[in-house]
């Protein structure tokens, strides 16, 4: 893997030594573990491995949880997520900074202590515990505990996707659509959401990622039961421990799959985003220089 | 349809933006908000479309209260500075965009979108995204955007800020004349005082959230009404002196000030405009007549048809300039070049008591 040329580009023995470093880290820390998965996933062959999944009910059960869970937090982030970034960028109120700091709040508390307070909320012992035994809801250890801790972790990777462009795409489109009469939905189907696809959908994948490959949180509020609450990753410790690693590395190479396919759609928005950012950008420096001149030649 | 904006005062926190603001626009002037950054005139503007709204006073249209109505039932059409078009819609798609919302018929759409990239002369580019035209260009989709909901208001901020100097003056003149052939009430928001002589019907210079100044073109450069309406509209000289017995004196010279006729002597600043200059070869006469000031030729610059001059009067260190058209300079009989002595003579000047605290 060559050194990709640069402006100060020479190969010094320094910096063959560090990319070096850096290929070896990545092998070993990355390439090797993820091609071993799918190594030992596939070494009885393709029918085996396919077996391991559609064969064992408790396995297939815990790809179906995964493949509602996940979607709904998701929908839950991209509502809460456009909302909030368009609080936050096009108002400025009390307490805004502090809010932005809350939003970053999944991520810096650990996801075992995430779980663990939903318990103390929702759980039967917890605060709203009589309130929900008397609705006859069940929240912890079952699907809707799942959505919660899921979209609490993943809370936000939407969100503070879409702040900074929000912020920098400016208010203005918004308004010159309603000077020329639409309406609130109108505004947002056909002005703010079509300029901020790329980042909401790059958000949508992360959070996405993230929420199938959830294990502390969802272990938490789960109860992990066989059949009922297990999602993949609970899947795949739960058949580790019991010595059952092929199987358990069938299901984690699909985890892995998913997690090269958002690999490569984050490439792919990436390259998107980056331009879109660059023609902004053009046009804001061109508009600000001639405004320069313009307001040189007033003074002259 | 006439504005009517009565007595509207905003702030934003403690930053008071407009402060008791009354403006008339009568029906089809195309009317000027002139001052520098901060005095309060894009908020003006803001508030007249219903894009911000007063903490006190009224907008009428036509004589009907419309402050409390939000931008979308105003109908009025807003160019904003930076023209904020649709960045992912084609240029015809964002004409249509306002009729689109009022669920126009396509083919009514089609028709009304085509008429109007007629009128800006962008025929046969509706298929391109805003990215790919000029700046010139996507300000004429801006207008003909706002146009197309046939507003009854026109309202325009920084139109040609951000347009290199030959396409703005291209661009106003073909505005001054769309205005004529429509007839629509427009409010533009400039800077720039050339802007709003060469093309409104009415100026209107603001400073600090007040109106300085109201009056027509010629009124308002003729006839400043306050010293910052004198500075604003650009290149002054200004002189601090005395005013008294009905006179004023600007180095020694008197000028007629019949507003202070008190024997008390007041301070007053002198504005002279450099145009409203004249230089001549120095006279034993003139200068014991004490109607011409004797100085010395310090820079000469040559702008094309008119000829700078800065000049140092004998005895101050103050700087005077001075515009003659070159055509003058030539026949002057004066050899312009620094270390040239010369006589100035004002044609006319400003006087201005500074101070609200004047009292008699």
């Amino acid at each position: 893997m060559p050194a990709k040329p640069t402006t100060t580009a020479s190969s010094t023995p320094l910096s063959v030594a560090l990319v070096a470093a850096a290929v070896g880290v990545v092998g070993l820390l990355i390439v090797v573990p993820l091609a071993s998965v799918f190594y030992e996933a596939f070494a009885r062959g393709t029918k085996a491995w396919w077996e391991a999944l559609a064969h064992d009910p408790d396995t297939r059960h815990a790809i179906w949880l995964s493949l509602t869970v996940a979607p709904v937090a998701v929908a839950i982030n991209t509502v809460f997520g456009v909302a909030a970034a368009w609080l936050v960028a096009r108002f400025r109120f009390p307490g805004r900074s502090l809010l932005i700091s809350f939003f970053d709040v999944p991520f810096s508390v650990s996801p075992v202590v995430a779980g663990l307070a939903l318990v103390l909320i929702f759980g039967r012992q917890g605060l709203l515990g009589p309130t929900l035994a008397w609705l006859d809801w069940k929240i912890i250890f079952s699907w809707p505990g799942l959505v919660l801790a899921t979209t609490f972790v993943t809370l936000p990777l939407v969100v503070r996707e879409l702040i900074p462009v929000m912020e920098s795409i400016g208010p203005e489109e918004e308004m010159a659509a309603v000077s020329l009469g639409a309406s609130g939905w109108q505004v947002f189907w056909h002005v703010t959401l079509p300029n901020i696809r790329w980042a909401l959908l790059h958000g949508i994948v992360l959070a996405n990622a993230r929420a199938m490959g959830e294990f502390g949180a969802v272990y938490v509020v789960s109860g992990h039961i066989a059949g009922a609450t297990d999602t993949m990753p609970l899947r795949v410790e739960k058949l580790f421990q019991e010595y059952r690693q092929p199987a358990s590395m069938a299901v984690a190479s699909v985890l892995a799959g998913l997690a090269l396919i958002t690999l490569v759609a984050k490439f792919v928005i990436e390259r998107r985003l980056e331009a879109e950012s660059r023609e902004l950008e053009a046009a804001r420096s061109l508009a600000d220089s001639l405004d320069h001149n313009n307001v040189e030649g007033a003074v002259a | 349809m006439s504005i009517h904006v009565r007595e509207i005062t905003k702030s934003f926190g403690s930053y008071r933006a407009l402060d008791s603001v009354s403006l008339d626009v009568p029906d089809g002037t195309l009317l000027a908000l002139l001052g520098p950054s901060g005095s309060g005139k894009t908020t003006l503007l803001r508030i007249i479309a219903g894009l911000e709204f007063p903490d006190e006073g009224l907008i009428e249209e036509d004589g009907e209260d419309i402050t409390e109505r939000h931008a979308r039932q105003r109908e009025v059409g807003f160019v904003f500075q930076h023209y904020a078009l649709f960045r992912h819609m084609s240029v015809f798609e964002n004409i249509a965009f306002g009729l689109r919302v009022r669920k126009t018929p396509n083919d009514e759409v089609r028709r009304r979108v085509e008429e109007l990239l007629h009128l800006v002369r962008l025929e046969g580019l509706g298929g391109r995204k805003p990215s790919q035209l000029s700046g010139g260009q996507r300000q004429r989709v801006a207008l003909a955007r706002a146009l197309a909901i046939r507003p009854k208001i026109l309202l325009l901020d920084e139109p040609f800020g951000a347009l290199d100097a030959k396409v703005r003056v291209e661009l106003r003149q073909w505005l001054r004349r769309l205005h004529d052939e429509i007839g629509m009430t427009s409010v533009f928001v400039t800077h720039d005082q050339e802007e709003a002589f060469e093309l409104a019907d009415r100026v209107v210079v603001m400073n600090h959230g007040k109106i300085e100044q109201n009056g027509t073109p010629d009124d308002v450069f003729d006839h400043p009404a306050t010293p910052f309406v004198m500075d604003f509209l650009g290149n002054v000289n200004v002189y601090h002196g005395r005013v008294e017995n009905g006179r004023a004196f600007w180095h020694g010279i008197p000028i007629d000030y019949p507003e202070y006729p008190h024997a008390q002597a007041r301070e007053a600043r002198v504005y002279l405009r450099p145009h409203e200059l004249e230089l001549s070869p120095p006279t034993a006469v003139a200068n014991r007549l004490g109607t011409s000031l004797p100085a010395s030729v310090l820079r000469v610059s040559r702008a094309g048809a008119i000829t700078r001059v800065a000049c140092q009067p004998h005895g101050s260190d103050q700087e005077l300039h001075v515009d003659i058209p070159t055509e003058t300079a030539r026949h002057l009989q004066i050899n312009l070049e620094p270390g040239a002595h010369v006589a100035i003579t004002p044609r006319r000047a400003r006087v201005f008591i500074p101070g609200p605290e004047y009292v008699i």
